[in-house]
């Protein structure tokens, strides 16, 4: 190990100790989580890890409680995360919303089962994803990543601090059940080659400092915790001195930059995975789990001759509308399988705004499609 | 979509320098309350005026200084103190003050965390987290201000609401059990318990200030006036006429039993300091057992 704490190698681990792993990469040096399948593995990687690195671990008595703490983890200075599953998820939601009204910086992980309710607590699902966009109430931005394997599930942690450290607020990984179990090779880098944000801090001195005035990027510098700074942090709607407002034109100016902070810079935070795009005719959409077995289904096609592509979606949120858009004016079809009733698919048809028909291919949880279901959606449109 | 929106009116700089330097400093413990956040928004009579002066005190008896001493609050007209001390405050969820402050107590050790919280705010919605944090003697300094209902609602009926009192929850009277909030502290482990009223304000000082320099979740519980929610449908009267109920009322009893102090209607209430233990805290062992494994020592 080196001095970092950062365990440079090559491994043969799943996705939820990938994750694990990705966090302390990350500098994450508090986690706090309660039990729950199939995301429990991230937490005992997290109580073995965390103290190597003199982090601290610590298992809350419920979902609730945890995300509570990363928040006042985070405010004291201290990168922090919490993962779960569906149930969990749903209970972190008023917190999440605490988060993202007071611009706190930490990383949540739902690794996704089937759903509703307890569901399928060990199979896999995709079914949160337009709760990890709506879930809390009021309006408010999100940015959510999706990891299709456990090198990903390491990448996109960094990636979800880091993020999380530029934009200050709560960014999620959507993890799958698939990928948070599946064990495969991962490459942990040096950590000098390791990118490493952290939260820009304020640079003038506490007299007539405004904690949530921002500047042109519409993100405002963070004084954490006994820094002398004296910062009032509400879920309130505040102004920029951080006070209590209940005007709506108050309200306007903090919602509005909170949402776009996020909307102005969607073009440096959203990524897709472009394969075999090149002519195509029809374009399947996919994410997560799902895409590995979309892109099964592209190569073998592709090796028919059909001009089929896959957008993979590394960014859920914000959802890659200009891309959809642009794909939409080309081609026939989208053929978007999820393993929900429809959530993306929603999205896509939206985006191609009438210009492209989109093919929804659901499953309701605890399995995975075929290459051969997303064969034959995708030969109805390319005989 | 076209998106047309509403004009944006910025923050008035002008208009809050103004606040600041006209009201600002007048007083002598302005250094301890935020540039323009008085007046308050809390009712005529509210004990929580008492109470955020006694704390101002037990800061300036114990000499903390203001950048190393942080508050904590869940939601409700306790919850409303955090953003009034000029110091580092947190204005959280509902009932989540405690985890919260427990994230940030872990992280930040160099710093005092005090959380402030009404009755309703602590022992129902985070009547959980109360009990753990305090069975895992995090290293909080809990004030919880009692005042029998929910006030920032508008007086409806909380945990702590006596058997037979009158909450616009309860019209005809309230048939549900109450805690009796020294004796559940006690039970899940805090290691320093006291019980006070906003009558006994000296008291209520040496007591915080006294939390201050003990190592471990402490908790304070503050018996409070609350005219308009508690107060007038109860017939006790106005805020001045609850502080007489708790002068005449209330029986300083030092080390009395937990079990034995519930509060009824009307009925007396026992005050003091109840008990107080040493207990290793959560990080203290943490650090020991676990940490200390893994620090390399200095060549």
């Amino acid at each position: 190990m080196s001095d970092s704490g950062i365990l440079t190698g090559e491994y043969f681990i799943n996705g939820d100790e990938a994750c694990a792993e990705g966090a302390i990469a990350a500098g994450c040096r508090f986690f706090a989580g309660y039990p729950i399948t199939p995301a429990t593995e991230i937490a005992e990687r997290m109580a073995r890890r965390l103290p190597q690195v003199q982090g601290i671990c610590i298992q809350m008595e419920d979902e609730i409680a945890s995300m509570a703490a990363i928040l006042g983890a985070s405010w004291g200075g201290t990168k922090s995360m919490t993962a779960t599953s569906g149930p969990g998820f749903s209970l972190m939601m008023e917190n999440i919303g605490l988060g993202m009204m007071t611009e706190t910086p930490c990383v949540i992980v739902n690794i996704m089962r089937g759903g509703p309710s307890t569901g399928l607590p060990t199979l896999v699902g995709q079914a949160d994803v337009m709760q990890a966009r709506w879930g809390s109430h009021g309006d408010y931005e999100v940015i959510a990543l999706s990891p299709s394997s456990p090198q990903e599930m390491f990448n996109l942690t960094i990636e979800a601090f880091n993020l999380s450290e530029i934009y200050r607020l709560p960014v999620l990984i959507l993890g799958d059940e698939l990928v948070g179990h599946m064990s495969e090779k991962v490459i942990i880098p040096p950590s000098d080659q390791i990118h490493q944000v952290s939260r820009v801090r304020p640079s003038q001195s506490p007299d007539g400092y405004l904690p949530f005035m921002a500047g042109d990027n519409l993100v405002p510098p963070m004084a954490c915790a006994g820094e002398g700074y004296h910062v009032h942090v509400t879920g309130l709607t505040h102004d920029e001195q951080g006070y209590p407002q209940t005007t709506a034109q108050v309200h306007e100016r903090l919602v509005r930059r909170l949402a776009d902070k996020i909307r102005h810079n969607t073009s440096k935070i959203i990524q897709v995975e472009e394969f075999e795009t090149a002519n195509s005719e029809v374009m399947v959409v996919a994410y997560g789990c799902t895409s590995r077995t979309a892109r099964e289904a592209v190569q073998i096609l592709r090796s028919e001759g059909k001009k089929v592509g896959l957008l993979r979606l590394i960014t859920l949120w914000p959802f890659p509308e200009e891309r959809i858009r642009q794909v939409a004016q080309g081609i026939k079809a989208f053929i978007v399988p999820e393993i929900n009733y429809g959530q993306i698919a929603y999205e896509v048809e939206r985006c191609s705004q009438g210009r492209a028909e989109t093919v929804l291919l659901p499953l309701m949880g605890g399995a995975i499609h075929t290459p051969e279901n997303i064969m034959e959606a995708v030969k109805e449109y390319l005989p | 979509m076209k998106i047309r929106y509403q004009p944006i009116v910025p923050f008035d700089q002008e208009g809050f320098n103004r606040l600041k330097d006209e009201q600002h400093g007048l007083h002598p413990d302005d250094q301890y309350l935020k540039p323009g956040r008085i007046p308050h928004i809390w009712c005529p009579g509210c004990g929580l005026g008492v109470v955020l002066n006694t704390y101002i005190n037990a800061l300036k008896m114990t000499g903390i200084p203001i950048d190393r001493s942080v508050v904590v609050s869940g939601i409700g007209c306790t919850g409303r103190v955090a953003g009034y001390l000029n110091m580092d405050t947190y204005h959280t969820t509902h009932g989540r003050a405690i985890p919260f402050a427990t994230g940030l107590s872990l992280t930040r050790p160099d710093l005092s965390v005090t959380v402030f919280s009404g009755d309703g705010d602590l022992f129902a919605i985070g009547g959980n987290h109360f009990i753990h944090a305090a069975r895992r003697n995090v290293n909080l300094k809990v004030i919880c201000v009692n005042n029998f209902n929910y006030g920032m609602t508008g007086g409806q009926v909380a945990p702590t609401t006596p058997v037979s009192a009158r909450t616009t929850t309860t019209p005809y009277g309230n048939s549900e059990a109450s805690f009796n909030l020294p004796y559940l502290a006690h039970a899940s482990g805090a290691v320093y318990v006291a019980r006070w009223t906003t009558f006994h304000a000296r008291q209520l000082v040496n007591a915080i200030a006294e939390t201050f320099s003990i190592d471990g979740f402490t908790f304070i519980e503050v018996i409070a006036p609350c005219p308009v929610g508690y107060g007038r449908p109860n017939k006790i009267g106005s805020g001045l006429d609850e502080m007489i109920y708790y002068k005449e009322n209330s029986i300083v009893q030092n080390g009395a039993d937990p079990r034995n102090v519930d509060i009824a209607l009307k009925g007396k209430i026992v005050v003091g300091k109840f008990s107080e233990e040493k207990r290793p805290t959560f990080l203290g062992e943490y650090e020991e057992k676990i940490l200390k494994k893994f620090r390399r020592t200095e060549t």
